[in-house]
Protein backbone atom coordinates (compact mmCIF):
# COMPACT_ATOMS: atom_id res chain seq x y z
CA UNK A 1 0.00 0.00 0.00
CA UNK A 2 2.59 2.16 0.82
CA UNK A 3 5.00 1.34 -1.51
CA UNK A 4 2.01 2.11 -4.50
CA UNK A 5 1.74 5.59 -2.71
CA UNK A 6 5.55 6.15 -3.02
CA UNK A 7 5.42 5.31 -6.06
CA UNK A 8 2.57 8.09 -7.67
CA UNK A 9 3.61 10.44 -5.16
CA UNK A 10 7.13 9.91 -7.18
CA UNK A 11 5.52 10.18 -10.64
CA UNK A 12 3.39 12.94 -10.12
CA UNK A 13 6.89 14.66 -9.06
CA UNK A 14 8.34 13.64 -12.35
CA UNK A 15 5.94 15.18 -14.25
CA UNK A 16 4.94 18.20 -12.53
CA UNK A 17 8.93 18.49 -13.34
CA UNK A 18 8.55 17.41 -16.56
CA UNK A 19 5.51 20.17 -17.14
CA UNK A 20 7.86 23.16 -15.05
CA UNK A 21 10.76 22.34 -17.56
CA UNK A 22 8.37 22.53 -20.72
CA UNK A 23 7.13 26.07 -19.38
CA UNK A 24 10.24 27.33 -18.97
CA UNK A 25 11.92 26.32 -22.36
CA UNK A 26 8.93 27.91 -23.75
CA UNK A 27 9.76 31.16 -21.93
CA UNK A 28 12.85 31.15 -23.06
CA UNK A 29 11.81 30.42 -26.78
CA UNK A 30 9.44 33.09 -27.39
CA UNK A 31 11.79 35.31 -26.60
CA UNK A 32 14.94 33.70 -28.46
CA UNK A 33 13.56 32.20 -31.66
CA UNK A 34 12.40 36.07 -32.97
CA UNK A 35 15.37 37.13 -31.50
CA UNK A 36 17.76 34.76 -33.69
CA UNK A 37 15.35 35.30 -36.65
CA UNK A 38 15.56 38.89 -37.02
CA UNK A 39 19.51 38.08 -36.27
CA UNK A 40 19.67 35.73 -39.13
CA UNK A 41 17.91 38.09 -41.46
CA UNK A 42 20.24 40.60 -40.82
CA UNK A 43 23.45 38.54 -41.12
CA UNK A 44 21.88 37.32 -44.57
CA UNK A 45 21.04 40.60 -45.49
CA UNK A 46 24.53 41.97 -45.53
CA UNK A 47 25.95 38.26 -47.17
CA UNK A 48 24.16 39.60 -49.81
CA UNK A 49 25.24 43.14 -50.00
CA UNK A 50 28.83 41.78 -50.04
CA UNK A 51 28.74 38.90 -52.37
CA UNK A 52 26.88 40.50 -54.84
CA UNK A 53 28.96 43.67 -54.34
CA UNK A 54 25.34 45.83 -54.53
CA UNK A 55 26.42 49.33 -54.55
CA UNK A 56 25.01 50.99 -51.13
CA UNK A 57 23.28 53.53 -53.47
CA UNK A 58 20.95 50.62 -53.99
CA UNK A 59 20.96 48.30 -51.33
CA UNK A 60 23.18 49.72 -48.27
CA UNK A 61 23.90 46.99 -45.58
CA UNK A 62 23.02 46.77 -42.58
CA UNK A 63 26.80 48.32 -40.98
CA UNK A 64 25.74 50.99 -43.54
CA UNK A 65 22.26 51.84 -42.61
CA UNK A 66 23.30 51.51 -38.55
CA UNK A 67 26.66 54.25 -39.33
CA UNK A 68 23.61 56.51 -41.37
CA UNK A 69 21.30 56.44 -38.07
CA UNK A 70 24.23 57.14 -35.71
CA UNK A 71 25.95 60.16 -38.00
CA UNK A 72 22.05 61.37 -38.70
CA UNK A 73 20.83 61.28 -35.34
CA UNK A 74 20.76 65.16 -34.60
CA UNK A 75 17.91 65.11 -37.74
CA UNK A 76 16.47 61.91 -37.06
CA UNK A 77 15.68 62.17 -33.78
CA UNK A 78 14.27 65.77 -33.96
CA UNK A 79 11.88 64.21 -37.01
CA UNK A 80 11.39 60.79 -34.83
CA UNK A 81 10.06 63.28 -32.00
CA UNK A 82 8.00 65.13 -34.62
CA UNK A 83 6.18 62.17 -35.82
CA UNK A 84 5.80 60.68 -32.16
CA UNK A 85 4.13 63.44 -31.16
CA UNK A 86 1.67 63.24 -33.94
CA UNK A 87 1.25 59.84 -33.75
CA UNK A 88 0.64 59.97 -30.17
CA UNK A 89 -1.66 62.99 -30.34
CA UNK A 90 -3.85 61.50 -32.79
CA UNK A 91 -3.70 58.06 -30.59
CA UNK A 92 -5.22 59.78 -27.84
CA UNK A 93 -8.00 61.90 -29.55
CA UNK A 94 -9.34 58.63 -30.95
CA UNK A 95 -9.02 57.01 -27.73
CA UNK A 96 -11.11 59.65 -25.93
CA UNK A 97 -13.41 60.31 -29.64
CA UNK A 98 -14.23 56.42 -29.92
CA UNK A 99 -15.17 55.46 -26.51
CA UNK A 100 -16.98 58.72 -26.08
CA UNK A 101 -18.67 57.92 -29.20
CA UNK A 102 -19.51 54.56 -28.78
CA UNK A 103 -20.46 55.49 -24.96
CA UNK A 104 -23.09 57.94 -27.12
CA UNK A 105 -23.99 55.03 -29.48
CA UNK A 106 -24.90 53.08 -26.82
CA UNK A 107 -27.25 55.59 -24.79
CA UNK A 108 -29.13 56.58 -28.07
CA UNK A 109 -29.95 54.21 -31.00
CA UNK A 110 -31.29 57.15 -32.60
CA UNK A 111 -27.74 58.55 -32.05
CA UNK A 112 -26.23 55.85 -33.16
CA UNK A 113 -28.87 55.42 -36.57
CA UNK A 114 -27.80 59.25 -37.83
CA UNK A 115 -23.99 59.04 -37.35
CA UNK A 116 -22.76 55.41 -37.51
CA UNK A 117 -22.71 55.81 -41.26
CA UNK A 118 -20.70 58.77 -41.34
CA UNK A 119 -18.24 56.83 -39.14
CA UNK A 120 -18.08 53.95 -41.76
CA UNK A 121 -17.77 56.46 -44.45
CA UNK A 122 -15.06 57.94 -42.84
CA UNK A 123 -13.01 54.81 -42.19
CA UNK A 124 -13.58 52.90 -45.86
CA UNK A 125 -12.59 56.19 -47.94
CA UNK A 126 -8.91 56.06 -48.11
CA UNK A 127 -6.83 58.56 -46.39
CA UNK A 128 -4.30 59.12 -49.13
CA UNK A 129 -7.36 60.10 -51.48
CA UNK A 130 -9.01 62.71 -48.01
CA UNK A 131 -5.63 63.75 -47.09
CA UNK A 132 -4.77 66.33 -50.05
CA UNK A 133 -8.38 68.28 -49.27
CA UNK A 134 -7.67 68.29 -45.30
CA UNK A 135 -4.69 70.27 -46.21
CA UNK A 136 -6.23 73.06 -48.42
CA UNK A 137 -8.67 73.15 -45.74
CA UNK A 138 -6.84 73.31 -42.94
CA UNK A 139 -4.37 75.92 -42.16
CA UNK A 140 -1.79 74.46 -39.44
CA UNK A 141 0.16 71.82 -40.70
CA UNK A 142 -0.06 69.89 -37.22
CA UNK A 143 -3.43 69.90 -37.21
CA UNK A 144 -3.82 68.81 -40.41
CA UNK A 145 -1.59 65.62 -39.91
CA UNK A 146 -3.04 65.11 -36.18
CA UNK A 147 -6.74 64.95 -38.40
CA UNK A 148 -5.37 61.91 -40.99
CA UNK A 149 -3.95 60.11 -38.62
CA UNK A 150 -7.24 60.27 -36.39
CA UNK A 151 -9.45 59.32 -38.63
CA UNK A 152 -7.42 56.39 -39.18
CA UNK A 153 -7.41 55.42 -35.97
CA UNK A 154 -10.43 56.15 -34.35
CA UNK A 155 -12.70 54.02 -36.08
CA UNK A 156 -11.28 50.40 -34.88
CA UNK A 157 -11.11 51.97 -31.37
CA UNK A 158 -15.28 52.97 -32.34
CA UNK A 159 -16.64 49.49 -33.43
CA UNK A 160 -14.34 47.76 -30.85
CA UNK A 161 -15.86 49.51 -27.82
CA UNK A 162 -19.17 50.14 -29.21
CA UNK A 163 -19.73 45.95 -29.90
CA UNK A 164 -18.27 45.77 -25.61
CA UNK A 165 -21.09 47.82 -24.79
CA UNK A 166 -23.24 45.91 -26.16
CA UNK A 167 -21.93 41.93 -25.51
CA UNK A 168 -23.11 42.71 -22.37
CA UNK A 169 -24.55 39.31 -20.94
CA UNK A 170 -28.70 39.54 -20.71
CA UNK A 171 -28.63 37.95 -17.78
CA UNK A 172 -26.14 40.30 -16.23
CA UNK A 173 -28.64 42.84 -17.66
CA UNK A 174 -31.89 41.63 -16.06
CA UNK A 175 -30.12 41.37 -12.91
CA UNK A 176 -29.41 45.04 -13.28
CA UNK A 177 -32.72 45.63 -13.71
CA UNK A 178 -34.58 43.71 -10.98
CA UNK A 179 -32.03 45.92 -9.26
CA UNK A 180 -33.14 48.68 -9.98
CA UNK A 181 -29.97 50.10 -11.26
CA UNK A 182 -30.03 53.54 -13.39
CA UNK A 183 -28.37 53.71 -16.71
CA UNK A 184 -25.02 55.32 -14.78
CA UNK A 185 -24.42 52.36 -13.10
CA UNK A 186 -25.35 49.97 -15.84
CA UNK A 187 -22.76 52.10 -17.94
CA UNK A 188 -20.00 52.10 -15.28
CA UNK A 189 -20.36 48.80 -13.52
CA UNK A 190 -21.67 46.51 -16.52
CA UNK A 191 -21.16 47.41 -19.91
CA UNK A 192 -17.95 49.30 -19.36
CA UNK A 193 -16.00 46.33 -18.43
CA UNK A 194 -17.59 44.17 -20.49
CA UNK A 195 -16.27 46.54 -23.14
CA UNK A 196 -12.34 46.69 -21.75
CA UNK A 197 -11.21 43.54 -23.68
CA UNK A 198 -12.46 44.94 -26.67
CA UNK A 199 -11.74 48.56 -26.20
CA UNK A 200 -8.01 46.64 -25.66
CA UNK A 201 -8.28 45.19 -28.74
CA UNK A 202 -9.11 48.14 -30.70
CA UNK A 203 -6.22 49.95 -28.98
CA UNK A 204 -3.36 47.72 -30.24
CA UNK A 205 -4.84 48.16 -34.06
CA UNK A 206 -5.39 51.71 -33.60
CA UNK A 207 -1.86 52.33 -32.44
CA UNK A 208 -0.57 50.48 -35.09
CA UNK A 209 -2.93 53.07 -37.23
CA UNK A 210 -2.23 56.44 -36.24
CA UNK A 211 1.36 55.64 -36.92
CA UNK A 212 0.08 54.69 -40.55
CA UNK A 213 -1.97 57.84 -40.51
CA UNK A 214 0.76 60.00 -39.06
CA UNK A 215 3.21 58.75 -42.21
CA UNK A 216 1.06 58.91 -44.74
CA UNK A 217 -0.69 62.40 -43.84
CA UNK A 218 3.04 63.56 -43.92
CA UNK A 219 4.00 62.08 -47.46
CA UNK A 220 0.70 63.91 -48.96
CA UNK A 221 1.79 67.11 -46.70
CA UNK A 222 5.27 67.02 -48.32
CA UNK A 223 6.47 70.63 -47.42
CA UNK A 224 9.71 70.29 -45.24
CA UNK A 225 11.49 72.66 -42.93
CA UNK A 226 11.91 72.84 -39.13
CA UNK A 227 9.26 70.56 -37.88
CA UNK A 228 9.21 67.72 -40.57
CA UNK A 229 8.80 63.84 -39.29
CA UNK A 230 10.47 61.17 -40.38
CA UNK A 231 7.99 60.20 -43.94
CA UNK A 232 9.11 63.84 -45.15
CA UNK A 233 13.26 62.65 -44.23
CA UNK A 234 12.23 59.63 -45.96
CA UNK A 235 11.06 61.29 -49.40
CA UNK A 236 13.74 63.91 -48.84
CA UNK A 237 16.79 61.59 -48.85
CA UNK A 238 14.82 59.54 -51.44
CA UNK A 239 15.59 62.56 -53.99
CA UNK A 240 18.67 63.48 -52.88
CA UNK A 241 19.28 59.58 -53.31
CA UNK A 242 20.54 58.90 -49.71
CA UNK A 243 19.51 55.25 -49.65
CA UNK A 244 21.31 54.34 -46.47
CA UNK A 245 19.25 57.54 -44.67
CA UNK A 246 15.95 56.14 -45.90
CA UNK A 247 16.76 52.98 -44.33
CA UNK A 248 17.81 54.79 -41.28
CA UNK A 249 14.85 56.70 -41.00
CA UNK A 250 12.31 53.56 -42.11
CA UNK A 251 14.03 51.39 -39.18
CA UNK A 252 12.53 54.32 -36.53
CA UNK A 253 9.19 54.04 -37.65
CA UNK A 254 9.23 50.07 -37.78
CA UNK A 255 10.52 50.34 -33.96
CA UNK A 256 8.35 52.81 -33.46
CA UNK A 257 5.31 50.76 -34.74
CA UNK A 258 7.08 47.61 -32.49
CA UNK A 259 7.14 49.82 -29.29
CA UNK A 260 3.30 51.23 -29.48
CA UNK A 261 2.42 47.51 -30.19
CA UNK A 262 4.17 46.17 -27.53
CA UNK A 263 3.09 49.15 -25.37
CA UNK A 264 -0.57 48.67 -25.85
CA UNK A 265 0.03 44.66 -25.30
CA UNK A 266 1.92 45.29 -22.17
CA UNK A 267 -1.26 47.41 -20.95
CA UNK A 268 -3.99 44.61 -22.13
CA UNK A 269 -2.24 42.40 -20.13
CA UNK A 270 -1.81 44.29 -17.03
CA UNK A 271 -5.60 45.10 -17.24
CA UNK A 272 -6.93 41.39 -17.84
CA UNK A 273 -4.77 39.25 -16.53
CA UNK A 274 -6.55 38.72 -13.67
CA UNK A 275 -10.11 37.53 -14.95
CA UNK A 276 -9.99 37.50 -18.96
CA UNK A 277 -9.52 34.59 -20.92
CA UNK A 278 -7.21 35.81 -23.13
CA UNK A 279 -5.08 36.64 -20.41
CA UNK A 280 -5.02 33.09 -18.85
CA UNK A 281 -2.50 30.21 -19.30
CA UNK A 282 -4.31 26.93 -18.82
CA UNK A 283 -2.00 23.87 -18.67
CA UNK A 284 -3.80 21.87 -21.45
CA UNK B 1 -30.77 40.16 11.18
CA UNK B 2 -34.75 39.41 12.86
CA UNK B 3 -35.69 36.26 11.65
CA UNK B 4 -38.98 34.73 12.51
CA UNK B 5 -38.35 31.78 14.50
CA UNK B 6 -40.03 28.73 12.09
CA UNK B 7 -42.07 28.28 9.51
CA UNK B 8 -45.89 27.87 10.74
CA UNK B 9 -47.21 24.77 9.05
CA UNK B 10 -48.89 25.22 5.59
CA UNK B 11 -52.50 26.50 6.15
CA UNK B 12 -50.98 29.25 8.53
CA UNK B 13 -49.04 31.19 6.51
CA UNK B 14 -49.20 35.04 6.03
CA UNK B 15 -49.61 35.56 2.01
CA UNK B 16 -47.09 37.04 0.53
CA UNK B 17 -47.77 37.48 -3.05
CA UNK B 18 -50.49 36.90 -5.66
CA UNK B 19 -50.88 36.24 -8.85
CA UNK B 20 -53.70 36.49 -10.11
CA UNK B 21 -55.55 35.58 -14.19
CA UNK B 22 -52.06 36.77 -15.81
CA UNK B 23 -51.75 36.29 -19.26
CA UNK B 24 -48.85 37.11 -21.15
CA UNK B 25 -49.13 37.15 -24.68
CA UNK B 26 -45.59 37.47 -27.02
CA UNK B 27 -45.72 39.48 -29.97
CA UNK B 28 -49.59 39.40 -29.89
CA UNK B 29 -50.15 35.56 -30.96
CA UNK B 30 -48.20 33.72 -28.75
CA UNK B 31 -49.72 32.68 -25.55
CA UNK B 32 -47.26 31.99 -23.25
CA UNK B 33 -49.01 32.03 -19.94
CA UNK B 34 -53.39 31.90 -19.92
CA UNK B 35 -55.45 32.81 -17.00
CA UNK B 36 -52.45 31.82 -14.27
CA UNK B 37 -53.01 31.98 -10.50
CA UNK B 38 -50.73 31.84 -8.05
CA UNK B 39 -50.70 32.49 -4.38
CA UNK B 40 -47.74 32.51 -2.76
CA UNK B 41 -47.60 32.35 1.45
CA UNK B 42 -44.46 33.35 3.50
CA UNK B 43 -42.51 30.43 3.86
CA UNK B 44 -43.33 28.67 0.75
CA UNK B 45 -40.78 26.30 -1.10
CA UNK B 46 -42.67 26.75 -4.34
CA UNK B 47 -41.34 24.09 -7.18
CA UNK B 48 -42.45 25.18 -10.70
CA UNK B 49 -42.63 21.69 -12.66
CA UNK B 50 -43.37 21.40 -16.46
CA UNK B 51 -42.53 20.68 -19.67
CA UNK B 52 -40.08 22.96 -21.76
CA UNK B 53 -42.09 26.00 -23.10
CA UNK B 54 -44.83 25.73 -20.88
CA UNK B 55 -43.83 29.40 -19.23
CA UNK B 56 -42.29 28.78 -15.95
CA UNK B 57 -39.35 31.38 -17.24
CA UNK B 58 -41.43 33.47 -18.26
CA UNK B 59 -44.11 33.24 -14.53
CA UNK B 60 -39.97 34.28 -12.63
CA UNK B 61 -39.93 36.80 -14.86
CA UNK B 62 -43.51 38.41 -14.66
CA UNK B 63 -42.90 38.06 -10.89
CA UNK B 64 -39.13 39.48 -11.21
CA UNK B 65 -41.03 42.67 -12.65
CA UNK B 66 -38.31 42.28 -15.90
CA UNK B 67 -41.59 42.23 -17.88
CA UNK B 68 -45.29 43.34 -17.19
CA UNK B 69 -48.24 41.13 -17.39
CA UNK B 70 -50.68 41.54 -20.77
CA UNK B 71 -53.44 41.11 -18.61
CA UNK B 72 -53.98 40.33 -15.22
CA UNK B 73 -52.20 41.49 -11.52
CA UNK B 74 -49.43 40.56 -9.32
CA UNK B 75 -49.78 41.73 -5.74
CA UNK B 76 -47.30 41.66 -3.31
CA UNK B 77 -48.48 42.15 0.22
CA UNK B 78 -47.87 45.35 1.26
CA UNK B 79 -46.44 46.58 -2.02
CA UNK B 80 -42.91 45.65 -3.46
CA UNK B 81 -39.68 47.25 -1.74
CA UNK B 82 -36.01 47.37 -3.66
CA UNK B 83 -35.03 44.48 -1.93
CA UNK B 84 -37.36 42.02 -1.76
CA UNK B 85 -36.71 39.95 -4.65
CA UNK B 86 -33.44 37.81 -5.14
CA UNK B 87 -32.90 35.76 -8.22
CA UNK B 88 -30.71 32.99 -9.28
CA UNK B 89 -30.32 32.05 -12.97
CA UNK B 90 -29.39 28.92 -14.68
CA UNK B 91 -25.88 30.29 -15.27
CA UNK B 92 -24.35 31.72 -12.39
CA UNK B 93 -24.23 34.93 -13.82
CA UNK B 94 -21.11 36.45 -12.10
CA UNK B 95 -19.20 39.52 -13.38
CA UNK B 96 -15.92 37.65 -14.32
CA UNK B 97 -13.95 41.30 -13.81
CA UNK B 98 -15.37 41.30 -10.19
CA UNK B 99 -13.73 39.38 -7.02
CA UNK B 100 -16.51 36.96 -5.33
CA UNK B 101 -17.13 39.77 -2.42
CA UNK B 102 -17.53 42.33 -5.33
CA UNK B 103 -19.89 39.83 -7.06
CA UNK B 104 -22.17 39.66 -3.67
CA UNK B 105 -21.76 43.73 -2.61
CA UNK B 106 -23.91 44.19 -6.12
CA UNK B 107 -27.13 44.67 -5.10
CA UNK B 108 -25.89 47.03 -2.06
CA UNK B 109 -23.72 48.91 -4.50
CA UNK B 110 -26.51 49.41 -6.66
CA UNK B 111 -27.90 51.11 -3.52
CA UNK B 112 -24.95 53.17 -3.14
CA UNK B 113 -23.67 51.18 -0.04
CA UNK B 114 -19.75 50.90 -0.21
CA UNK B 115 -18.58 47.38 -0.12
CA UNK B 116 -16.73 48.57 4.15
CA UNK B 117 -20.64 49.60 5.07
CA UNK B 118 -21.37 45.97 4.18
CA UNK B 119 -18.87 43.89 4.41
CA UNK B 120 -20.76 42.06 7.51
CA UNK B 121 -23.58 41.41 5.40
CA UNK B 122 -21.62 39.74 2.44
CA UNK B 123 -19.48 38.04 5.04
CA UNK B 124 -22.77 36.49 6.40
CA UNK B 125 -23.72 35.41 2.95
CA UNK B 126 -20.78 33.91 1.89
CA UNK B 127 -20.73 31.98 5.80
CA UNK B 128 -24.15 30.81 4.40
CA UNK B 129 -22.83 28.77 1.19
CA UNK B 130 -19.55 28.13 3.13
CA UNK B 131 -17.59 30.38 0.90
CA UNK B 132 -15.96 32.76 3.20
CA UNK B 133 -12.66 31.45 2.57
CA UNK B 134 -13.09 32.46 -1.08
CA UNK B 135 -14.03 36.00 -0.91
CA UNK B 136 -11.09 37.51 -2.63
CA UNK B 137 -10.97 35.15 -5.21
CA UNK B 138 -11.87 35.68 -8.95
CA UNK B 139 -14.90 33.47 -10.41
CA UNK B 140 -12.71 31.73 -13.23
CA UNK B 141 -10.82 30.27 -9.66
CA UNK B 142 -13.79 28.66 -8.33
CA UNK B 143 -16.14 25.43 -9.67
CA UNK B 144 -19.46 25.10 -11.44
CA UNK B 145 -20.93 24.61 -7.93
CA UNK B 146 -18.72 27.39 -6.20
CA UNK B 147 -19.82 29.65 -8.70
CA UNK B 148 -23.43 29.00 -8.08
CA UNK B 149 -23.19 29.54 -4.51
CA UNK B 150 -21.69 32.70 -4.83
CA UNK B 151 -24.38 33.10 -7.29
CA UNK B 152 -27.04 32.36 -4.19
CA UNK B 153 -24.72 34.60 -1.90
CA UNK B 154 -25.69 37.25 -4.03
CA UNK B 155 -29.32 36.28 -4.32
CA UNK B 156 -29.57 35.91 0.02
CA UNK B 157 -27.50 39.23 0.78
CA UNK B 158 -30.47 41.77 0.88
CA UNK B 159 -32.62 39.11 3.24
CA UNK B 160 -34.91 39.16 0.36
CA UNK B 161 -38.52 38.35 0.81
CA UNK B 162 -38.68 36.30 -2.10
CA UNK B 163 -35.97 34.29 -3.83
CA UNK B 164 -36.50 33.19 -7.29
CA UNK B 165 -34.65 30.55 -9.20
CA UNK B 166 -34.99 29.70 -12.59
CA UNK B 167 -33.26 25.72 -13.55
CA UNK B 168 -30.22 27.31 -10.88
CA UNK B 169 -28.61 23.42 -10.70
CA UNK B 170 -29.43 22.22 -14.17
CA UNK B 171 -26.21 22.09 -15.60
CA UNK B 172 -24.19 20.78 -12.79
CA UNK B 173 -23.22 16.88 -12.20
CA UNK B 174 -25.73 15.27 -10.00
CA UNK B 175 -23.22 14.84 -7.37
CA UNK B 176 -22.70 18.69 -6.95
CA UNK B 177 -26.70 19.16 -7.50
CA UNK B 178 -27.33 17.16 -4.48
CA UNK B 179 -25.02 18.73 -2.74
CA UNK B 180 -26.75 22.38 -3.31
CA UNK B 181 -30.04 20.78 -3.00
CA UNK B 182 -28.98 19.93 0.96
CA UNK B 183 -27.20 23.55 0.73
CA UNK B 184 -30.23 24.51 -0.02
CA UNK B 185 -32.73 23.18 2.35
CA UNK B 186 -30.66 24.08 5.11
CA UNK B 187 -30.30 27.34 4.38
CA UNK B 188 -34.17 27.85 4.29
CA UNK B 189 -34.63 26.26 7.34
CA UNK B 190 -32.16 29.06 8.72
CA UNK B 191 -33.42 32.21 7.03
CA UNK B 192 -36.99 30.97 6.91
CA UNK B 193 -37.49 32.30 3.53
CA UNK B 194 -39.41 31.80 0.69
CA UNK B 195 -38.84 30.10 -2.87
CA UNK B 196 -39.91 29.75 -5.77
CA UNK B 197 -37.87 26.96 -7.73
CA UNK B 198 -38.44 26.15 -11.18
CA UNK B 199 -36.90 22.46 -12.24
CA UNK B 200 -37.42 20.15 -14.99
CA UNK B 201 -36.68 17.23 -12.36
CA UNK B 202 -39.90 15.35 -10.30
CA UNK B 203 -37.08 14.33 -7.99
CA UNK B 204 -35.98 18.04 -7.13
CA UNK B 205 -38.83 19.17 -6.70
CA UNK B 206 -40.18 16.52 -3.95
CA UNK B 207 -37.31 17.15 -2.42
CA UNK B 208 -37.41 20.92 -1.96
CA UNK B 209 -40.68 21.75 -2.07
CA UNK B 210 -43.84 21.87 -0.06
CA UNK B 211 -45.52 22.46 -2.69
CA UNK B 212 -45.19 21.26 -6.55
CA UNK B 213 -47.29 23.88 -9.16
CA UNK B 214 -47.56 21.20 -11.96
CA UNK B 215 -47.70 23.57 -15.24
CA UNK B 216 -49.11 22.36 -19.01
CA UNK B 217 -48.73 24.14 -21.76
CA UNK B 218 -49.76 25.45 -24.95
CA UNK B 219 -50.76 27.71 -23.60
CA UNK B 220 -48.69 28.11 -20.10
CA UNK B 221 -51.02 27.87 -17.57
CA UNK B 222 -51.36 25.72 -13.82
CA UNK B 223 -52.48 22.36 -14.17
CA UNK B 224 -52.63 21.09 -10.74
CA UNK B 225 -50.85 21.07 -7.32
CA UNK B 226 -49.14 18.61 -5.42
CA UNK B 227 -48.65 19.14 -1.92
CA UNK B 228 -45.40 17.37 -0.49
CA UNK B 229 -46.18 16.70 3.31
CA UNK B 230 -43.01 15.57 4.36
CA UNK B 231 -41.22 17.23 7.19
CA UNK B 232 -38.36 19.71 7.45
CA UNK B 233 -35.25 18.91 8.09
CA UNK B 234 -35.00 16.50 4.87
CA UNK B 235 -31.78 14.40 4.94
CA UNK B 236 -29.70 11.87 2.21
CA UNK B 237 -32.41 9.39 4.30
CA UNK B 238 -35.45 11.31 2.99
CA UNK B 239 -33.91 10.47 -0.49
CA UNK B 240 -34.17 6.72 -0.19
CA UNK B 241 -37.29 6.45 1.66
CA UNK B 242 -40.80 4.98 0.97
CA UNK B 243 -42.44 8.31 0.96
CA UNK B 244 -40.35 9.59 -1.42
CA UNK B 245 -40.58 7.22 -3.72
CA UNK B 246 -44.36 7.71 -3.32
CA UNK B 247 -43.78 11.27 -3.51
CA UNK B 248 -42.19 11.34 -6.72
CA UNK B 249 -44.89 8.64 -8.37
CA UNK B 250 -47.54 11.05 -7.31
CA UNK B 251 -45.85 14.46 -8.71
CA UNK B 252 -44.56 12.19 -11.79
CA UNK B 253 -48.46 11.10 -12.65
CA UNK B 254 -49.70 14.67 -12.09
CA UNK B 255 -46.73 16.04 -14.70
CA UNK B 256 -48.19 13.04 -17.07
CA UNK B 257 -51.62 14.53 -16.81
CA UNK B 258 -50.48 17.92 -17.51
CA UNK B 259 -48.76 16.99 -20.69
CA UNK B 260 -52.13 14.97 -21.81
CA UNK B 261 -54.69 17.14 -20.77
CA UNK B 262 -56.92 18.65 -23.58
CA UNK B 263 -55.07 20.83 -25.99
CA UNK B 264 -51.87 20.12 -25.51
CA UNK B 265 -49.81 18.80 -28.19
CA UNK B 266 -46.96 15.89 -27.42
CA UNK B 267 -44.05 18.05 -27.25
CA UNK B 268 -40.81 16.40 -26.53
N1 LIG C 1 -39.31 37.13 -25.32
C1 LIG C 1 -40.12 36.24 -25.92
N2 LIG C 1 -40.63 36.51 -27.13
C2 LIG C 1 -41.45 35.62 -27.74
N3 LIG C 1 -41.79 34.45 -27.24
C3 LIG C 1 -41.32 34.11 -26.03
C4 LIG C 1 -40.44 34.99 -25.31
N4 LIG C 1 -40.11 34.40 -24.14
C5 LIG C 1 -40.74 33.22 -24.14
N5 LIG C 1 -41.47 33.04 -25.27
C6 LIG C 1 -42.31 31.88 -25.57
O1 LIG C 1 -43.15 31.65 -24.47
C7 LIG C 1 -43.27 30.28 -24.20
C8 LIG C 1 -42.86 29.99 -22.76
O2 LIG C 1 -41.47 30.23 -22.63
P1 LIG C 1 -40.69 30.03 -21.26
O3 LIG C 1 -39.27 30.39 -21.51
O4 LIG C 1 -41.38 30.74 -20.18
O5 LIG C 1 -40.81 28.46 -21.06
P2 LIG C 1 -40.15 27.55 -19.92
O6 LIG C 1 -41.24 26.82 -19.27
O7 LIG C 1 -39.26 28.34 -19.06
O8 LIG C 1 -39.30 26.56 -20.81
P3 LIG C 1 -37.91 25.84 -20.45
O9 LIG C 1 -38.24 24.76 -19.51
O10 LIG C 1 -37.44 25.31 -21.77
O11 LIG C 1 -37.02 26.87 -19.88
C9 LIG C 1 -42.42 29.57 -25.21
O12 LIG C 1 -43.28 29.09 -26.24
C10 LIG C 1 -41.50 30.61 -25.76
O13 LIG C 1 -41.22 30.37 -27.09
MG1 LIG D 1 -37.06 28.42 -18.73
Amino acid sequence: MSTTDMNTAAIVDEEELRYARAEKREKIAKWLLPVVVIALAVFLWDRMVVWNDIPHYILPGPGLVLETLIQDWGMLSDALIVTLKITLAALAVAVVGGVGLAILFTQSRYFEMSFYPFAVILQVTPVVSIAPLIFIYVDSRIAGLLLCAWIVAFFPILSNTTLGLNSTDHNLRDLYKIYGATRWQRLRYLQLPTALPYFLGGLRIAGGLSLIGAVVAEYVAGTGGIGSGLAFRILEAGYRLNIPRMFAALLLIAATGVVIFTAASLLSHALLHKWHESAIKRES
Amino acid sequence: MTLPSSIPPMGQRDKLLEMSNVDKVFGGNVVALKDMNLTVNQGDFISLLGPSGCGKSTALRLISGLMRPTSGHINWEGGQKTGDLGVVFQEPTLMPWATVEQNVWLPFRLRGKSLADVQDEIMWALKMVGLEKFQKSYPRELSGGMKMRVSIARSLVTEPRLILMDEPFAALDEITRHKLNNDLLELRDKLKCTVIFVTHSVFESVFLSDRIVVMAARPGRVSSEVTVDAPYPRTEEFRTSADYAELCRKASDALHGAMNEHGARASA
